[in-house]
């Protein structure tokens, strides 16, 4: 038989080859979901660190592909999180704080991705999902420790905004303390900033010398105050021991794995994305824990929080959650 | 409100006002000497950012720390030079080359340093310069912890205050850094170099700067982080003016915001509803309030952000 070829089956036939990557991509993407980021300030700062953390062990571990944009500002933000739907990604993670109304309009616009936001607000349609950041229960537990610590019953706290994920924080950690030690009191200080380490130095030693000797340490900056002036200090979000050794002695850190996890598994399934993804910050799913260091604790004090830890992981026994702004 | 005034009293508010001024000093007299020539340096906030992070990264590199203030006033004096550059001889907008500079200077600072550092959760760390604790005289009651117990480039930033007043006011140079910020014409005429003067000042503006950009990473803290000048240059802007261009108001201005901030950080902890915000605005509403007075008085340079170009009337 000849084998002739028109120039219709050519046309056909070359178009074919050429689109086959995006088949073979569009295959792929069913089986790994893509997962771009969008972050708003550069992947190293504290809070944001967490999720990337995260999201790189869970692409190393197969689970997801992922991508990222970082020190992303509010006005360019809608337009990264549009190229990034329209170049095929099956999840946009980000933060839309500062553009509530805009990043639902762009989910709006793409249905078949799903958006994964930290926000103040609800959820959205079926793809417009949201998480909060919940370590008020690691550091409630990690008030617990400190409550018998202080010599001078003091307590102090150094946090960015009063915003709500900061102010519960901050109020959980006070809690933990009030529950093993009725007769303290607590001080607290505001930096205006995210990140002005030299400046939560100067509230953190603004603190000591009205007598606080421990400090929960919602910015970087409170711990180094805290180590030169031999007290000590707990950290937040991230594990802060290891550059404040003999210093931090606890850090209430969050893990985004379980958030990943869960809106992984929803996609897969097939399963609406537009829900509130918060609860996997909780102690229960892994999402919050409590590391300490044993050595630079009371002995005395650690059974009372274990079992609390107990009580917070198996649901019997809720944080209570505080968002009003600590005085 | 006993505690407020017992907080006036306490030594470590005093220390800590040096502290948090530190920067500002630098960042006020750089801001100054641009200015008496002539030329409005917005690239401010960059400028410190660069400095900041080039000093940092000297001394993670294994230079001395003293070393670490040199790099990073070069790196300033380079940014000072593309400003000089663009508003001197080419005579641009001053405004704009300035923003530009802050937004390139900060970019800059950031990419380098991903460049070149390796980066987890926490930023890596570099030992900073430590309190000098001058024996004898930090034992002097009151005086002694406020004074003779901070850090060399405290020091060094109260120096070039006097250093700073002494050229303008007391030298040649000084009087033709002057004259060439109220009537650059007249500068010509007398056969000196408007543009020269200019360009050195914008120059040797830029490098204290970033001094000031780099007391953040080598003293106040071990570490550099993309935003952490926080809009400390925007203020020595607004300082230069509440100073009427004159070096010893400009310590007292700084001195002053220094004030504000450490002691709203201290009312913060001991008395309720006392809202942060309001302390952050004083500096500004102060500067405000120092241009309206200012402005009656023309104390302002003359021929600041006017381009000289010779033969131009």
């Amino acid at each position: 038989m000849k084998l002739t070829t028109t120039r219709r089956q050519l046309i056909v036939g070359a178009a074919a080859t050429l689109a086959l990557p995006a088949y073979v991509r569009r295959a792929n993407a069913q089986s790994v979901p893509r997962i771009a980021a969008v972050h708003m300030s550069p992947v190293e700062n504290a809070w944001n660190s967490r999720v990337h953390i995260a999201l790189q062990e869970a692409a190393a571990s197969g689970l997801i592909e992922y991508e990222f944009s970082e020190g992303v500002a509010p006005t360019d933000y809608p337009r990264a999180m549009r190229e990034y739907a329209e170049s095929g990604a099956d999840i946009i993670w980000g933060e839309s704080y500062a553009l509530e109304r805009e990043a639902r309009e762009v989910a709006a616009d793409y249905p078949e991705t799903s958006f994964l936001m930290g926000s103040s607000g609800g959820p959205a349609g079926d793809n417009f999902g949201v998480f909060g950041t919940r370590t008020h229960e690691a550091a409630y537990l990690a008030g617990m420790l400190a409550g018998t610590m202080s010599e001078t019953n003091v307590f102090g706290s150094v946090g960015g905004y009063p915003i709500p994920e900061v102010n519960s924080l901050i109020n959980a950690y006070r809690s933990g303390v009030s529950e093993v030690n009725p007769d303290a009191t607590f001080l607290n200080g505001f930096i205006g900033a995210w990140f002005d380490p030299a400046r939560a130095q100067e509230a953190a030693i603004a603190q000591i010398d009205a007598g606080a000797d421990i400090l929960f340490g919602e910015r970087i900056g409170t711990a180094d105050a805290a180590q030169a002036r031999g007290v000590k200090a707990i950290g937040s979000l991230i594990d802060y021991t290891p550059r404040y050794p003999g210093t931090v002695f606890a850090n209430a850190i969050w893990n985004y794995g379980p958030t990943i996890e869960a809106i992984v598994a929803d996609v897969l399934a097939g399963n609406p994305t537009g829900r509130s993804y918060t609860e996997y910050s909780f102690m229960a799913y892994g999402g919050n824990e409590l590391i300490y260091v044993d050595d630079e604790v009371p002995s005395e004090a650690i059974p009372a929080m274990s079992a609390k830890q107990a009580a917070i992981q198996s649901g019997e026994w809720d944080v209570p959650l505080d968002e009003s702004e600590p005085a | 409100m006993t505690d407020a005034i017992d907080l006036l009293l306490n030594t470590s508010l005093w220390a800590a006002v040096l502290r948090i001024a530190t920067p500002l000093i630098f960042g006020v007299l750089g801001a100054l000497l641009c200015e008496r020539s002539g030329v409005l340096n917005l690239g401010i906030e960059g400028i410190m950012t660069m400095g900041a992070m080039s000093g940092w990264l000297a001394v993670y590199l294994g230079a001395p720390l003293l070393v670490g203030l040199l790099v990073a006033a070069i790196c300033g004096a380079l940014l000072g030079a593309l400003h000089a550059t663009l508003t001197v001889p080419l005579g641009l907008s001053q405004h704009v080359s300035g923003l530009g500079i802050t937004l390139f200077a900060s970019a800059l600072a950031y990419y380098l340093y991903r460049l070149i550092v390796e980066v987890g959760d926490l930023p890596p760390t570099i030992e900073p310069f430590e309190p000098l604790n001058i024996p004898f005289l930090t034992d002097i009651p009151v005086l002694g912890p406020i004074l003779f117990a901070q850090a060399f480039p405290t020091y060094l930033a109260l120096f070039a205050v006097i250093a700073m007043a002494y050229v303008l006011t007391r030298t040649p140079l000084g009087l033709a850094i002057r004259m060439t910020g109220e009537n650059a014409h007249a500068v010509d005429a007398q056969g000196l170099y408007p543009t020269h003067i200019r360009f050195g000042a914008v120059v040797v503006g830029s490098a204290l700067m970033a001094i000031g950009g780099a007391f953040l990473t080598t003293t106040a803290f071990n570490s550099f982080f993309p935003g952490m000048v926080q809009g400390r240059g925007w203020i020595c802007i607004a300082l230069v003016v509440f100073a009427s261009w004159r070096p010893g108001k400009a310590l007292i201005g700084a001195l002053l915001f220094a004030f504000f901030d450490a002691y709203q950080l201290r009312l913060q902890t001991t008395t309720e509803g006392v809202p942060y915000q309001l302390f952050l605005m004083a500096p500004y509403v102060l500067s405000i309030t120092a241009l309206v007075l200012v402005a009656r008085k023309a104390e302002v340079p003359a021929s600041l952000m006017t381009p000289y170009r010779r033969g131009e009337r």
